[in-house]
């Protein structure tokens, strides 16, 4: 993994060094640290030449900037109304018992958190989760053990696109 | 008033098949479009009667007029593809199956409006569609150099917050910032991103005015009913065995759209999204879809949500799921919504466990309204409608 320092010099390459160029650069170090640390936002607002108050302040405010530290891979699973309506709770069941995890908790061996979200436009085929930026639909309980038993045994070394319906 | 009731006619309910239509003939559009003039396009536009698909139903022949206007050397032109409201998912589906439509329509925009930069708005949630998306872009831009004209799109990325849709939260977002709304006046035409005259249109607005450029504003303007015109797509979810995408005439009623999607058990429909109004079997018949006229029982389809709930559903569950969601999704820069909408998820749990008595459920009612005129914005702005709508006609279920 590239140190934070470099990262953040690079992606201010990219971008550019404005203010509208923050949530970018923001969205860049979770793509690689799954969380902003307070070192990467003050690493931040050093490029930037921002108060580090006003890069806290616009971190904090986004659900998908995560201020703790995550696993390597991020469970959203839709809670509003379709998904509600349509086994969102047994699919959640699901997850805690397959990973002993708890809503907002992360595997001992950093692997998977848990989290839950707002609808995620897939309505029309509830229950709905995003692990990353995959969507997966249309869960069931055998579906969801099976989608998160292939993200275990790839062990991170590599393919994590297993029965994508993303459409 | 009564005037405009008695011209609005009702029609059945009638599909229509413009916008997943292919957008292979892209290039033709847009050399036929960037060789009008801005007026004739404006004035296309405006006869079509097109009102915006993002919720405010605000026309958008008059918006591009505006912006095109000012005299300013930056402007921009945005596609709001923020598509947070729940049970909405139809912008997906055409940045998927038609971008060309869209980005052509952008380009027009900057055409009439004389802006350079467009962008695209993504909520984070539909990551997996940026990398077609820049795809598509790529080949765009190529051809509009090949053709001498000056114009570039990029997307901007969302990351998880709902508010971010209410187009003066996104400016703010794009500028760096929380998406915190600003307050309106100034408006976007005139003082948006960078505050800079913008021109922020819905997805689907987008895709209609392709269709209204290349078949001429009469054949838009003949569908649908009076100061409902054209077509819009429905995001079908819930108590449905077709659930899905459906494009269809507006002005049909909502006992003709039960009728095709119900489930023979269909005791209400939520119409609009958790911001939209809750609908009940007895008023089926008397609304209409389209966007006159609230007060005569007539729903505005806000992104063409359409939620329909069987008799198996407590509503107590539904405004409790919506609560939860208008919560969370608050900014929290003002108090009557900050505050408002955790009184009121508070107050009907405690009418439920019998804390608080059914009276208790007429406070919350004056709350909800109170909101209504008191929050800053849209979000804390609309509470009520699904609040008060929920309450009024499924008191029983609240209560017991
Ligand atoms: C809380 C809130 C959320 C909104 N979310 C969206 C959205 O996701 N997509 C959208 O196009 N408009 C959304 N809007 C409406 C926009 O503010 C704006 O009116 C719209 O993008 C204008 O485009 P139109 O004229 O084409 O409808 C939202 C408004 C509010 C108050
Ligand atoms: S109404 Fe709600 S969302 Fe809108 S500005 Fe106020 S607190 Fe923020
Ligand atoms: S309610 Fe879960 S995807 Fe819309």
């Amino acid at each position: 993994m590239e140190p934070i320092k470099d990262l953040i010099k690079r992606l201010a390459d990219r971008y550019g060094r404005e203010r509208s160029s923050l949530l970018p650069i923001l969205q860049g170090v979770v793509e690689q640290e799954k969380y902003l640390s307070e070192y990467s936002m003050t690493e931040i607002a050093r490029e930037l030449n921002l108060p580090a108050a006003d890069v806290f302040g616009t971190a904090t405010f986004y659900s998908f900037l995560e201020n703790e530290k995550m696993g390597r891979y991020i469970i959203r699973l839709c809670k509003t109304i379709t998904c509600s309506m349509k086994g969102e709770n047994q699919i959640l069941l699901t997850i805690q018992d397959l990973l002993k995890i708890k809503v907002g908790e992360t595997t001992p061996d950093g692997n998977f958190s848990l989290l839950q979200t707002n609808c995620l436009g897939f309505c029309h085929k509830a229950p709905a989760m995003l692990i990353n930026k995959e969507v997966y639909n249309e869960l069931t309980p055998e579906k969801v053990r099976e989608i998160l038993t292939s993200y275990i045994n790839s062990n991170g070394g590599g393919k994590e696109n297993v029965n994508n319906t993303s459409s | 008033m009564v005037e405009e009731k008695k011209m609005s006619t009702t029609h059945l309910l009638k599909r229509a098949d413009f916008i997943f239509k292919s957008d292979n003939d892209w290039k033709d559009v847009l050399k036929k479009s960037l060789s009008r003039k801005a007026n004739e396009l404006i004035n296309e536009l405006i006869s079509s009667e097109l009102k915006g698909r993002g919720g405010a139903g605000f026309p958008t022949g008059l918006k591009w007029k505006i912006t095109s206007e000012i005299d300013s050397d930056e402007k921009y032109v945005i596609c709001n593809a923020d598509e947070g409201e729940p049970g909405t998912f139809k912008d997906r589906e055409i940045l998927s199956r038609v971008p060309f439509k869209v980005l052509t329509a952008i380009a027009v925009c900057g055409h009439v409006t004389k802006a350079k930069k467009g962008f695209i708005y993504l909520r984070g949630e539909y990551f997996f569609l940026k990398e077609g998306l820049e795809k598509a872009i790529l080949e765009f831009e190529t051809f509009c150099k090949t053709i001498g004209f000056d114009f570039s799109i990029s997307i901007f990325m969302g990351s998880g917050a709902y508010i971010c849709g209410e187009e003066t939260a996104l400016f703010e977002s794009m500028e760096g910032k929380r998406g915190e709304p600003r307050n309106k006046p100034p408006f976007p035409s005139s003082c948006g991103y960078l505050n800079k005259p913008t021109v922020i249109n819905n997805v689907e607005t987008l895709a209609h005015t392709y269709t209204i450029f290349k078949y001429g504003a009469k054949r838009f303007y003949d569908l649908g009913v009076q100061f409902s015109r054209g077509t819009k797509l429905f995001s079908v979810s819930g108590d449905t065995p077709k659930p899905g995408i459906y494009e269809l005439e507006l002005g049909m009623s909502l006992a003709d759209f039960v009728e095709e999607f119900g489930d023979d058990d269909t005791k209400a429909v939520q119409v609009g999204g958790a911001s939209g109004f809750l609908v009940p079997r007895k008023r089926f018949a008397e609304t209409t879809i389209g966007f006159q006229g609230k007060l005569v029982g007539i729903s505005l389809p806000t992104g063409g949500s359409m939620m329909l709930f069987n008799s198996s559903r407590s509503m107590f569950n539904v405004l409790d799921n919506y609560l939860n969601f208008f919560a969370e999704e608050s900014c929290g820069q003002c108090t009557p919504c900050r505050v408002g909408c955790q009184q009121l998820l508070r107050g009907i749990k405690a009418v439920k466990r019998g804390e608080k008595n059914a009276g208790y459920l007429d406070k919350l009612l004056k709350l909800a309204e109170t909101m209504t005129y008191t929050a800053k914005c849209g979000l804390g702005q609309s509470v009520a409608n699904s609040f008060s709508s929920i309450v009024e006609n499924f008191r029983e279920e609240m209560i017991y």
